[in-house]
């Protein structure tokens, strides 16, 4: 397993593209804390990009390289290798490249301009949607044969975790706004692991907004340590349930 | 003649004022007796250690002394110390354990119906209600520091509580754990200057009623709904600091039918609504810092003219809240640090108008929950679609003048 997983990781960094996501991140990062006033408002503007940018990138370059790499992995399926190593050894290659390229991209002047407990969860949050995002362009790219439908099919996923959900969301709000529903909300949101990280940045970052009556009922459940191991719980599913379900599927797939 | 006869008459007065100690070594072992024994003028200084004196009344216009801080123990069944008489002085003592009654409102030091009394370096501790002045007139509380347990609203009394006074002076005072840290009601052309109040269960500042009066340099923390003032007009707060009051209800101020009154120099950290105006009118609203608070400013549209010039909003999740489309205010040279604006001739003022009232503060003004969405892509998106074609934000309420670098305060 450590063999090919060194052979994915030193065949990423080979073309570059991490590379220059590491490099972007960099100097998105430090220009942002640079130009901004504060560096509070610093970690404002690079939480967009880690609930944007940062699962866009690791689940398109997740989800092509897996298409590109097909003859590699039918050449590997032909070795005395067990499936589920070699598939295991492409997601741990993917996420830990990605995640170097965050930790350096925006870990590095987080800790450097802002080491606050928000700065902190940010680069905690970013590590988990890199790995989750990773795990779904898996499972996409698995499931369906045809790269063009499976990239497609990517993007829109990722619109959909990114977008469209935080749309639906508003929609029941204001369809059920006569309701109790801030306990359901609690619920929703686990089902979507950017607006779940988004929501643990956002109790330390507009900690005084919060504290209204709403907003004290999210605060009791996710600002605690029990609510916050739940959060962090179920980020970590987000990463084992699609990535166990890929595994599955490989092991039957007809490469 | 006339004049080596008053200064005669001075000297003679002077000397008539004696001094009567009272102590466990002295004559008089109660602080009672030696009252008891003093005219009009006297002092009476009180030896430490613990007294047990029921309810001290004092009825002459002598100066009360506690030397070493003496403590006077109510045994939670009595008033402290009674003030019924004018020019009375009660300075280092120590008060504590004043009853607790749903009917009366004891008090550790009370001050009915007297002119020019002085509470001054006491500490009072676990009392019902700390200093209060019913009918005082010229009062003075300084320095003193109250400490209670409060555990709920009905069970608990106020710090210092001035109702149908005028002139009082609360100065340097700490107090918290009470119900309300300072209580106004009815209260003319008196001052508030640098006190500290936190922690307390209800407001920090609660004021009613009364008109023409002044908070300066005072400290108000953490309590449970902040400061209110309500019903009162020609009110003046400079320089004050409120922090951290959390929660649905509580304001850094909450303004409830203020008139003609000003609002200077403050600073506003980390409060769920720094200040809230209901029915406020002519306000002038100056120089103050508003950082890092849930809502800065939430303005219903039941206010008018209210002024905001040269402050400085930095970090708040919501610049400015309201709940209409009225607007009868004016801003005017803030300073935005949301504001994208540009400065083409470099006046160091914006060029474009800013809008403090986001789409989304209007959402989650109706729809609370709604908070939950905050900072997500699709609420970025809602709000500058909104910059561009203002539908849901009141069209009026605009700074015109902007500036572009924060003030210096």
């Amino acid at each position: 397993m450590k063999k090919i997983l060194k052979y994915v990781i030193i065949d990423i960094l080979r073309n570059k593209i991490v590379l220059a996501y590491t490099i972007f991140l960099l100097v998105l990062s430090l220009s942002i804390f640079n130009l901004e006033d504060s560096s509070a408002k610093g970690i404002l503007s690079l939480l967009n990009i880690v609930l944007i940018i940062v699962p866009m990138v690791s689940i398109l370059f997740s989800a092509i390289y897996i298409y590109n790499s097909a003859e590699f992995l039918e050449l590997l399926v032909s070795q005395p290798l067990k499936r589920k190593t070699i598939w295991l050894s492409m997601f741990g290659g993917l996420s830990v490249s990605l995640i170097t390229a965050f930790l350096i991209g925006v870990g590095i002047p987080v800790l450097l301009y802002e080491a606050s407990p928000t700065g902190i969860i940010l680069i905690v949050s970013g590590v988990l949607l890199t790995t989750i995002f990773v795990a779904i362009a898996l499972l996409a790219a698995v499931s369906i044969r045809d790269k063009a439908r499976g990239i497609g099919t990517v993007i829109l996923l990722w619109l959909y975790f990114s977008l469209l959900f935080d749309g639906i969301v508003l929609f029941i709000l204001f369809q059920f706004a006569d309701y109790p529903i801030e306990k359901a909300m609690i619920g929703i949101t686990a089902l979507n692991p950017i607006g779940l990280s988004r929501i643990l940045v956002l109790l330390k970052m507009d900690v005084s907004a919060m504290m209204g009556y709403t907003g004290a009922v999210f605060r009791d459940f996710f600002g605690t340590t029990a609510g916050m191991i739940i959060s962090l719980l179920t980020l970590l599913l987000w990463i084992v349930l699609p990535g166990w379900m890929s595994v599955k599927k490989f092991n039957k797939k007809d490469l | 003649m006339k004049i080596v006869l008053f200064i005669l008459s001075c000297i003679s007065l002077q000397s008539y004022a004696t001094v009567i100690k009272a102590g466990r070594q002295q004559q008089n072992k109660s602080v009672s007796a030696a009252i008891a024994l003093a005219h009009p003028g006297d002092t009476v200084l009180v030896d430490a250690g613990v007294y047990y004196e029921k309810n001290l009344i004092i009825n002459k216009s002598i100066v009360l002394k506690g030397i070493n801080r003496p403590v006077l123990d109510a045994e939670k069944k009595y008033e402290n110390i009674s003030v019924k008489a004018d020019n009375v002085i009660i300075e280092g003592f120590v008060l504590q354990h004043t009853a607790v009654s749903s009917v009366t409102d004891y008090a550790a030091i009370k001050i009915y119906d007297s002119r020019n009394v002085s509470v001054i370096n006491n500490i009072i501790n676990d009392a019902f209600f700390g200093v209060y002045s019913q009918y005082g007139i010229n009062c003075l509380i300084k320095n003193n520091t109250l400490t209670a347990y409060a555990k709920t609203e009905q069970s608990s009394g106020n710090g210092i509580h001035c109702w149908k006074s005028d002139s009082m002076q609360i100065i340097g005072n700490t107090i918290t754990g009470h119900r309300d840290g300072i209580y106004f009601e009815f209260v003319t052309n008196s001052v508030i200057w640098r006190n500290q109040s936190f922690n307390n269960l209800r407001y920090g500042l609660h004021f009613m009623f009364s008109n023409d009066d002044a908070y300066i340099n005072n400290i108000f923390q953490n309590n449970g709904a902040g400061v209110a003032v309500m019903f009162s007009k020609g009110v003046k707060m400079f320089n004050n600091f409120f922090k951290e009051n959390w929660g649905d209800a509580a304001y850094g101020i909450l303004l409830k039918e203020i008139n003609d009154s000003y609002i200077e120099g403050n600073h506003f950290e980390k409060n769920t609504s720094a200040i809230y105006a209901e029915g406020a009118n002519r306000i002038y609203v100056k120089r103050n810092v508003f950082k890092n608070n849930g809502w800065a400013f939430k303005i219903q549209a039941s206010c008018s003219d209210v002024i905001l010039e040269y402050n400085n909003f930095l970090g708040n999740t919501f610049d400015v809240g309201t709940n209409g489309s009225l607007v009868l205010n004016r801003f005017n040279n803030n300073y935005w640090d949301k504001y994208e604006g540009y400065d083409l001739n470099r006046d160091k003022i914006g060029d474009v108008p800013y809008r403090p009232v986001s789409m989304y503060s209007m959402i989650v003004e109706r729809n609370p929950p709604a908070v939950i969405l905050f900072h997500s892509l699709i609420v970025s998106l809602m709000d500058k679609s909104e910059k561009v074609i203002p539908s849901l934000t009141p069209e009026n309420l605009k700074d015109e003048h902007p500036m572009m670098k924060p003030l210096l305060l």
